[in-house]
């Protein structure tokens, strides 16, 4: 930057491409000096004049305001207050036309002056050097300054410039024809000038300050050079006149070299710029403490008698100003504010001057022709050549017109100044800026509107997420609960035994006192059940689930035969599940015992069996046995029905059955309703097993293959299965038979017999042919036939206590559990 | 009051489209009376016939395409008719001019969608189109007037355009025939069927239609047409880069060239003196509507032209290679525009 700054000292200066050379126009009004108006009838003051956010309102309508009396109270950031530009009476607070090619009203404050013209008091300080950064920029700020070059930012902003500023550059250009604005301030008022500019380097403390000028204007570059003689970090710079070099980016390129990085600003290069006239303003603002109530407005144009530049107030309107320098109308009038270049056509004269009209241009026809019709492009590629920015106008204009907003984007539309001399070269008279704003303008509306539909969007998917958030919590918390219950219910086995038991108990006693037609249901529902699940499975499947189940069931009974004589009281509490359903099925054994050896005793002790036998089929189901051994258990547990049923036989049924045969489904729901899968399971199963004691009740016969065969019919699905275990059924039947005939006979003898030890194995012989199938049964039915010969009173009694410690174990655990 | 609003600028430059194409034709006229000068009367009768036909082939395709046919107006169709007559041989039957024309507006501009739509050269396409259909009416231009044996007055011109038969019953054929038997051609031709038939470039030289180093006539015609060229920079009507690309790149590739194998090609004083060089230079290949727009793709645009030109002049099969040039050049040219997009202010190089 050192070595630039003393390349600039050095006088050397830059180009910037492009540009055009219109007439300039510049003589109409640069011959007379500023001229000072009189009282306009009454003042437009819009409260927004300047690039950023109005300010509040403070007065009210009726009060009576001073010259230079603020109008408006800053409160945020960017904004800037206006001032009443003469003393008087605040007659309105409206919309009014603006000062915006729109020709939109927008708010302004109306004064009617009371011709006093009453300064409000000053606060001038001369000495500003002695003020802080801080108070000297609020002073700025309160004093309503703008960038009275044409952007009016605010200019307090601008000085408070956090990044270090190596270069002020202040922009006396005028590049625009016809304005004279800037040159006229400079001839008059180089001293002020140059002291607003002191101002500014005070606050930003630059290595260098350089004042362009256009080498248009020498008058204005002899003044100025008179009142920087002396100061050293002064450089009063003549510019070649081209249009746009007083584009704040092109006059930085002609300056330094250096170009303003694209959505950059230019504090980036360590360089601000300000106007001339914004200089001015600083200076009476500080140094008078006079606010920004009037500037210089030149009113020009080949349709004004006597052009020249006059001392504005901000507010006045146009119509009085034109009127002031003898306006000869056209037929169909054309009234532009700013130059031709980049003002705009106002749409009426009630428009009020505001802080960054530097110029009210009445042109005629022939000065500035309207435009004509549109002719096609040629692609003659002059607006390429007279572009300062290097863009493609005649690329931007295509897509532009064609709304392809994406491509005109790809050709930097956003890079485009505005500046008119693509428009201006044109040979086809194509509006190019024109269509370069309108695609500006629909690119902002649809980022505005694709903003909103994001942010639309984004409410939606989190309401979205939100809903489907809870809907899950929910799903969890169900999930949580019905593992926990999962969970609660595998450890307290015993709790759910124990309902389950009670249920199968419930359903017992129920059973006995059941009419006929219930029965009948249940027994179907039974049916149907053990049906399915038998049906689904291949045979082999099934047989050899069966053979496990049986073999499982007979190592479990030997286990439980040595517990039993060793007449442990012992409660296995950490059972694995093979054990768990071991104990069971040596506890149904044992149950079977006790119900041989209560043979023709009442029926309530049977319910316990079931009971037994629901609950180890339930912790098998829960545990997650596949349906092959599910089926198998089944099959164990008829078998063991079957048994009972034996043990049964001969004795009195509770109750009567009707015959098992060709049932309908549609009554399983109605009586299964609210069960769970594993309840109707272990109801079926008890309902099938009192089916078969109740079919063998009904039989009354002795005969163990008729039970059996009415299973086989009623399961004729199953037959395979079936099969496979009837010999040994039938075997242990047979015997088991045998053995409760005797025992009931001997029982009902009421004889005192001799208890003989082997009993118990002899027993426990007997149990096991019954669950494992052999072919040899002539040994086994011979040994049982010993035992039973031995059988003595004794032995009943004791089976009997043991079956009740069984039972009482099983309602302990069921318990304690719990 | 009934303002008049209208977005900036207010303020146009005043030269319209149909003053930038008047320009033009005006800048031709150097060359046109340099060639009228030198091979008669009946290069104004092209033109005359060229135009004619462009014009109202012009306003029957802006009445079809319902626009209004004051568009002939931008003077468009006037500059092509034109372009196209100048390119003729000056003794071509009429209908060579007719058709070309006709064919020029309707095929090669209209069809695009008229002005500024067109992707090839009009003029060129049209030219194009007669010398690949009509051969050998294409290629029978006159030897400059003071080298033929006849006397050649105007009216006879105009009776062999249109009837093929001088007032003497001569024809075209006859004219073109020098004293000694020789068929005198351009000198472009004279020089491609002179290397091909192995003579040295030298040899060739010897012909009457050289003088010294250069074709009578033919150096004159593209001097005026440089000059014409020179007043349209000076105008800023065209820009420099394409004429003077053309110009300093088919000159360096021929010296090249020639330095290599200085007996079997024409020198680049020759090259760029000869045919239509400068015609294309500056008239041609400045076409706005079909040339490339941006700075760095007319350099492009404009070598490319230069070294078709230049290989089709001397490997190709037709001694003047412009028009061939021009139209394949035209088909890069929305390529070379898009690769070819300056840096914006402000933004980073790449």
């Amino acid at each position: 930057m050192d070595s630039l700054i003393e390349k600039i000292k050095s006088g050397y200066l830059w180009d910037f491409p492009g540009g055009v050379f219109p007439p300039e126009r510049k003589k109409l009004s640069n011959h007379s000096p500023i001229k000072q108006l009189p009282l306009a009838d009454e003042y437009i003051i819009p409260v927004k004049q300047h690039i950023g956010h109005p300010a509040n309102i403070v007065v009210q309508i009726g009060d009576s305001v001073l010259k230079g009396q603020a109008l408006t109270q800053v409160q945020g950031p960017m904004e800037l207050p206006v001032h009443a530009p003469t003393s008087g009476e605040i007659i309105a607070i409206e919309p009014r036309i603006s000062a915006h090619p729109s020709g939109l009203e927008e708010l302004a404050i109306v004064l009617k002056p009371d011709s006093l013209d009453n300064w409000c008091e000053k606060s001038p300080t001369p000495n500003y050097f002695t003020l802080s950064k801080v108070e000297l920029l609020d002073k700025l700020k309160q004093a309503g300054i703008s960038g009275l070059g044409g952007a009016s930012f605010p200019t307090y902003v601008k000085q408070s410039n956090s990044q270090p500023i190596e270069l002020l550059i202040i922009n006396g250009v005028e590049c625009e024809p016809y304005i004279t604005a800037d040159d006229m301030l400079m001839r008059e008022h180089a001293n002020e000038i140059v002291s607003g500019i002191e101002i500014f380097t005070h606050l930003l403390q630059p290595k260098l300050v350089v004042i362009a000028i256009e080498n248009n204007k020498p008058e204005a570059i002899a003044a100025i050079e008179a009142a920087c003689s002396g100061k050293t970090k002064f450089v009063v710079r003549a510019i070649p006149t081209k249009y746009p070099a007083g584009g704040e980016k092109q006059l930085i390129q002609v300056i330094t070299g250096q170009e303003v990085p694209s959505r950059g600003i230019t504090a980036d290069l360590g360089i601000i710029s300000q106007n001339i006239g914004t200089a001015y303003a600083a200076y009476k603002a500080i140094v008078q403490g006079e606010p920004l109530i009037e500037r210089v407005v030149t009113v020009t144009g080949e349709q004004v008698n006597s052009a020249q530049n006059v001392w504005a107030r901000i507010g006045t309107p146009v119509q009085f100003l034109l009127d002031n320098q003898g306006y000869k109308p056209l037929k169909k009038p054309r009234v532009i504010m700013g130059g031709p270049m980049m003002g705009f056509a106002l749409h009426s004269l009630a428009t009020p001057v505001a802080k960054m009209t530097n110029c009210i241009l009445a042109p005629s026809d022939k000065a500035l022709p309207a435009p004509e019709n549109e002719q096609a492009c040629i692609r003659c590629g002059y607006c390429a050549d007279a572009c300062p920015a290097s863009l493609l106008p005649q690329q931007l204009y295509w897509h532009s017109k064609a709304k392809e907003y994406d491509k005109a984007q790809d050709y930097k539309l956003f890079d485009c100044i505005e500046c008119g001399a693509c428009a201006y070269v044109c040979p086809s008279e194509i509006p190019l800026v024109q269509y370069y704003r309108i695609a500006k303008a629909d690119i902002k509306t649809e980022q505005l509107e694709h903003e909103k539909a994001e942010k639309a969007k984004e409410r939606f998917n989190a309401r979205n997420e939100r809903l489907e958030r809870e809907k899950q919590e929910r799903l969890d918390k169900h999930q949580q609960a019905a593992e926990s219950r999962k969970k609660a219910m595998a450890k307290d086995q015993g709790a759910q035994d124990k309902v389950a038991a009670a249920l199968a108990r419930v359903q017992a006693k129920k059973q006995a006192k059941e009419t006929p037609e219930q029965q009948e249901t249940t027994n179907k529902t039974a049916q149907n059940v053990a049906d399915s699940a038998v049906s689904q499975d291949t045979s082999a499947k099934a047989t050899a689930a069966a053979a496990i189940a049986r073999a499982k069931a007979k190592k479990a009974a030997q286990a439980k035969a040595e517990q039993l004589a060793k007449d442990t009281d012992k409660t296995p509490t950490t059972e694995d599940s093979a054990q768990a359903k071991a104990k069971a099925i040596a506890e149904k054994i044992k149950a079977k015992r006790q119900a041989e050896a209560q043979a023709g005793s009442d029926a309530p002790a049977e319910p316990d069996n079931a009971a037994v036998k629901t609950e180890s089929d339930n912790k098998d189901t829960e545990q997650g046995l596949t349906p092959a051994q599910i089926k198998a258990k089944a099959i164990a547990e008829k078998i063991k029905a079957k048994r009972q049923a034996e043990t049964q036989a001969g004795s009195d049924a509770p109750a009567e059955a009707d015959t098992v045969a060709g049932k309908t489904e549609s009554d399983n729901k109605d009586t299964e309703q609210g069960l769970t899968p594993a309840q109707i399971k272990a109801k079926a199963i008890a309902d099938k097993i009192k089916a078969k004691r109740q079919a063998e009740a009904q039989t009354g016969s002795d005969v163990p293959a008729d039970p059996d065969n009415a299973a086989g019919k009623t399961e004729s699905d199953n037959k395979d299965t079936e099969q496979s275990l009837t010999p040994a059924q039938i075997k242990a039947k047979a015997i088991a038979d045998k053995i409760k005939a005797k025992r009931q006979a001997e029982a009902q003898a009421g004889s005192n017999e001799q208890a003989e030890p082997e009993n118990l194995a002899n027993q426990t012989e007997t149990a096991s042919p019954k669950n494992e199938p052999e072919p040899s049964a002539a040994t086994d039915v011979k040994s049982t036939e010993t035992a039973e010969n031995e059988l003595t009173e004794a032995e009943i009694r004791q089976q009997r206590v043991k079956a009740a410690i069984a039972k009482a174990k099983a309602k302990k655990q069921a318990l304690g559990d719990k | 009051m009934n303002f008049k609003v209208s977005s900036s600028p207010h303020n146009r430059i005043k030269r319209k489209t149909s003053d930038v194409m008047l320009a033009v034709i005006l800048a031709c006229i150097p060359g046109i009376l340099a060639q009228v000068w030198y091979f008669g009367i009946g290069v104004l009768v092209q033109i005359a016939l060229a135009i004619t036909a462009a014009l109202l082939t012009e306003i029957i395709c802006l009445r079809q395409r319902n626009r209004s046919f004051m568009q002939i107006k931008d003077n468009s169709a006037l500059l092509t008719g034109l372009l196209l007559g100048i390119c003729l041989p000056p003794l071509a039957p009429w209908w060579i001019a007719v058709i070309g024309a006709c064919f020029a507006i309707v095929i090669a501009k209209q069809i695009y969608g008229g002005l500024g739509q067109n992707l090839f050269n009009p003029a060129m396409a049209g030219y194009v189109v007669l010398l690949v259909s009509f051969p050998l009416a294409m290629t029978l231009w006159l030897p400059p007037l003071n080298l033929i044996e006849y006397s050649l007055s105007a009216w006879d011109m105009i009776l062999v355009i249109f009837t093929g038969y001088s007032d003497q019953g001569y024809s075209l054929a006859q004219f073109r025939t020098s004293l000694d038997g020789i068929t005198m051609a351009t000198p472009l031709d004279a020089i491609k069927t002179g290397l091909s038939n192995q003579q040295t470039y030298q040899e060739i030289l010897q012909q009457n239609i050289f003088n010294h180093d250069f074709g009578i006539g033919w150096m004159q015609v593209n001097l005026a047409y440089l000059l014409g060229g020179l007043w349209l920079l000076q105008r800023k009507i065209i820009n420099w880069r394409i004429p003077l690309t053309f110009i300093a790149s088919l000159f360096l590739l021929s010296g090249i060239c020639y330095l290599a194998s200085p007996q079997s090609i024409a020198d680049p004083l020759m090259q760029i003196t000869s045919g239509a060089t400068m015609f294309a230079a500056f008239f041609i290949l400045t076409d706005p509507v079909t040339a490339s727009t941006t700075p760095k793709g007319r350099i492009i645009y404009a070598l490319l032209v230069a070294s078709l030109v230049f290989v089709i002049r001397n490997w190709g099969g037709y001694p003047e290679a412009v028009a061939f040039a021009v139209l394949l050049a035209n088909m890069c040219v929305p390529l070379i525009d898009y690769y070819t997009k300056p840096r914006t202010y402000g933004h980073v190089k790449g």
